[in-house]
């Protein structure tokens, strides 16, 4: 019996197919994709060897740094604000809502679904100027103040990007980190409260630590997910104007499409990978050791 | 009050709990939850009101929405914003174009992936871990490292200026999650079932086939859903492989209504953003609790 399951010939021929496509389109890409990183040219025009040329330019390069900066400022303020909103949404969703909370989770929720496209084009129009002024303009007028020009320059095109990817991806977390919370057993919060700990002491000392593993998983997800951002920059600002709101995705888009340097490209897209690796591994270690630490779950 | 507000605690969160009922003072009650009912109002509108407003604004006229204030309702109940928009942005093509990559894309991915997870869980092998922890590597990779290669291969092989580029990079790029996803719902189907399916005597493939998918119905149906969304909704990877008008799909269609280029016409615009998302929120009512459900638990691809 053990004999049929242990068949290694069945194995190899259901795994073949998926291994096969994997290997050729994920994995060869990636090890041509680092050889490039010592190439200079593209597909059309043939390559170069460069040496290390591609780095030392990566080195002294302005506009990467700012590419690099906007990616790290960028993952940073769209990680905090979706953990946080999304677990005051989870909060409001178990100690607010309880039961009746299932309609107002799904509304929430939707927003992740939709194309990132057409969020894009629904938030520049929400924050348009002229010739028509957007709902955002508006309001603001209203309350007396004076429209923005949110578009117009680096600083107020970042906060309204960071606005969307908020907006759209909170009931995502809100549901992420309910899944977790509703994981806490009854009774150790019923204890809690006959202990008198009530509002925010019992979130603070009772909920957080034991919804601990789930929000650093959210964290997780959540910087992996905005390190990469592409789709809603290029969508809603292509980057611009100029450069200012231009992460490395779009660097390495535009390197490598605009102006056909695939190996500059790369080096690009490995800083990316890298920084990616080193900021998973950092948050995982740092989760292990307080897991082992507090041993809730 | 301080009991009054012991007992309540008490009853909160009661999904599992045992109910404790306490007559309350209803006024007190109610002004108490002021505060709850605000939160879920304002977030109602934040959520709800730029969706409404985005459907009201897909019957307004050029002249409208230059002249009158934003929140005004549509003058006129027509349609005819939704015809210039499909026709001008060429929709449906582009919907064709999406739909014949994402399907077979989808099939490929969920058929060869299941049987890569089958062979990798419920069959015994030496070094079956190791292959498990090379799929799962994929997940961390970004789209950008592999671009850039296979943009140059699929330009070497010929079949730049096809669909094929598109299919073939879907299927590979959401292997390693469904490996990962499928993986983890076979390690919850007791190896008894194989073992009596065993000496019923059928052979692997007639379990894969005749067991085990039909048993992974449900992670099927959530896993497919989920690389959907990914696929439907993706635009790097169809803006660097079908960029030319002939092979449009939805995402970069849209993408060309973008207010950068030329004089907008916000009509046309709102109804072609109201066609993508409207189209979407059925489906997304239709099976919401298993979307919700499929996609947090494909949040490890971040």
């Amino acid at each position: 019996m053990k004999n049929i399951l242990g068949d290694r010939r069945a194995a190899f021929v259901l795994l073949a197919p998926a291994l096969a496509v994997y290997s050729v389109i994920m994995l060869v890409p990636v090890v041509v994709s680092l050889g490039y990183t010592v190439f200079e040219g593209n597909a059309i025009s043939g390559f170069e060897f460069v040496g290390i040329d591609n780095f030392v330019r990566l080195i002294g390069d302005a506009r990467a740094h700012q590419a690099l900066l906007f990616t790290l400022k960028y993952a940073l303020v769209v990680t905090i604000g979706q953990v946080v909103v999304g677990y005051m949404l989870s909060l409001l969703y178990v100690f607010g809502l309880k039961r009746a909370s299932s309609v107002v989770r799904t509304l929430v929720f939707f927003p992740i679904v939709m194309p990132t496209v057409a969020v894009a084009l629904l938030f520049q129009q929400l924050f348009s100027i002229a010739p028509t002024e957007g709902v955002v303009n508006s309001m603001l007028a209203g309350f007396g103040g004076v429209p923005v020009d949110w578009f117009g320059d680096g600083g107020s095109a970042f906060v309204v990007i960071a606005i969307m990817d908020i907006w759209r991806s909170m009931g995502f977390y809100g549901v992420l980190l309910y899944a977790g919370l509703v994981d806490i057993p009854e009774d150790v919060l019923e204890s809690a409260r006959l202990d008198g700990a009530s509002g925010w002491r019992l979130v603070r000392h009772i909920v957080l630590p034991l919804s601990l593993p789930v929000l650093i998983s959210s964290i997780i997800f959540s910087i992996n997910g905005t390190l990469k951002v592409f789709d809603s920059v290029m969508a809603l600002t292509s980057g611009g104007p100029g450069t200012s709101t231009s992460p490395l995705t779009i660097s390495v888009f535009d390197h490598a499409f605009t102006y056909g340097e695939y190996g500059y490209g790369s080096t690009l897209a490995m800083l990316l990978t890298i920084i990616c690796l080193i900021v998973t591994i950092f948050i995982f270690r740092g989760s292990r050791r307080d897991l082992t630490k507090d041993g809730p779950r | 009050m301080n009991t009054t507000q012991s007992t309540r605690m008490l009853t909160t969160s009661g999904s599992r709990g045992q109910r404790l009922r306490v007559p309350r003072r209803r006024s007190v009650n109610r002004f108490r939850r002021l505060p709850l009912w605000i939160a879920v109002t304002v977030l109602l509108i934040v959520v709800g009101y730029p969706l409404i407003w985005l459907l009201l604004g897909s019957f307004k006229s050029q002249r409208e929405f230059l002249e009158e204030p934003t929140w005004a309702l549509p003058q006129q109940w027509s349609f005819e914003n939704y015809a210039t928009a499909w026709e001008t942005a060429g929709l449906g093509s582009a919907l064709f174009n999406s739909a014949i990559t994402v399907v077979p894309a989808l099939f490929c991915m969920l058929l060869f992936g299941t049987a890569a997870a089958f062979a990798l869980e419920v069959l015994v092998w030496k070094g079956r871990g190791a292959v498990l922890m090379i799929f799962l590597a994929g997940i961390m990779v970004p789209a950008q490292m592999i671009l850039l290669p296979l943009f140059s291969a699929y330009f070497q092989t010929g079949l730049t200026g096809s669909l094929w580029p598109l299919f073939l990079t879907y299927t590979a790029t959401g292997m390693p999650l469904t490996v990962f996803l499928m993986a983890t719902y076979f390690r919850a189907i007791p190896r008894e079932v194989f073992e009596a399916a065993t000496l019923d005597g059928a052979s692997i493939y007639r379990q894969f086939f005749s067991v085990a998918v039909p048993m992974m119905k449900n992670g099927l149906f959530t896993v497919g859903l989920v690389q959907f969304f990914f696929f439907w909704n993706d635009l790097l990877i169809s803006l660097t492989f079908a960029n030319s008008s002939k092979l449009r799909t939805l995402q970069v269609a849209l993408l060309n209504f973008n207010g950068n280029f030329g004089t907008t016409q916000y009509g046309p615009l709102f109804a072609a953003v109201s066609i993508n998302v409207f189209a979407l929120l059925i489906i997304y009512l239709l099976l919401n609790q298993s979307i919700q459900k499929g996609l947090t638990a494909g949040a490890v691809k971040g």
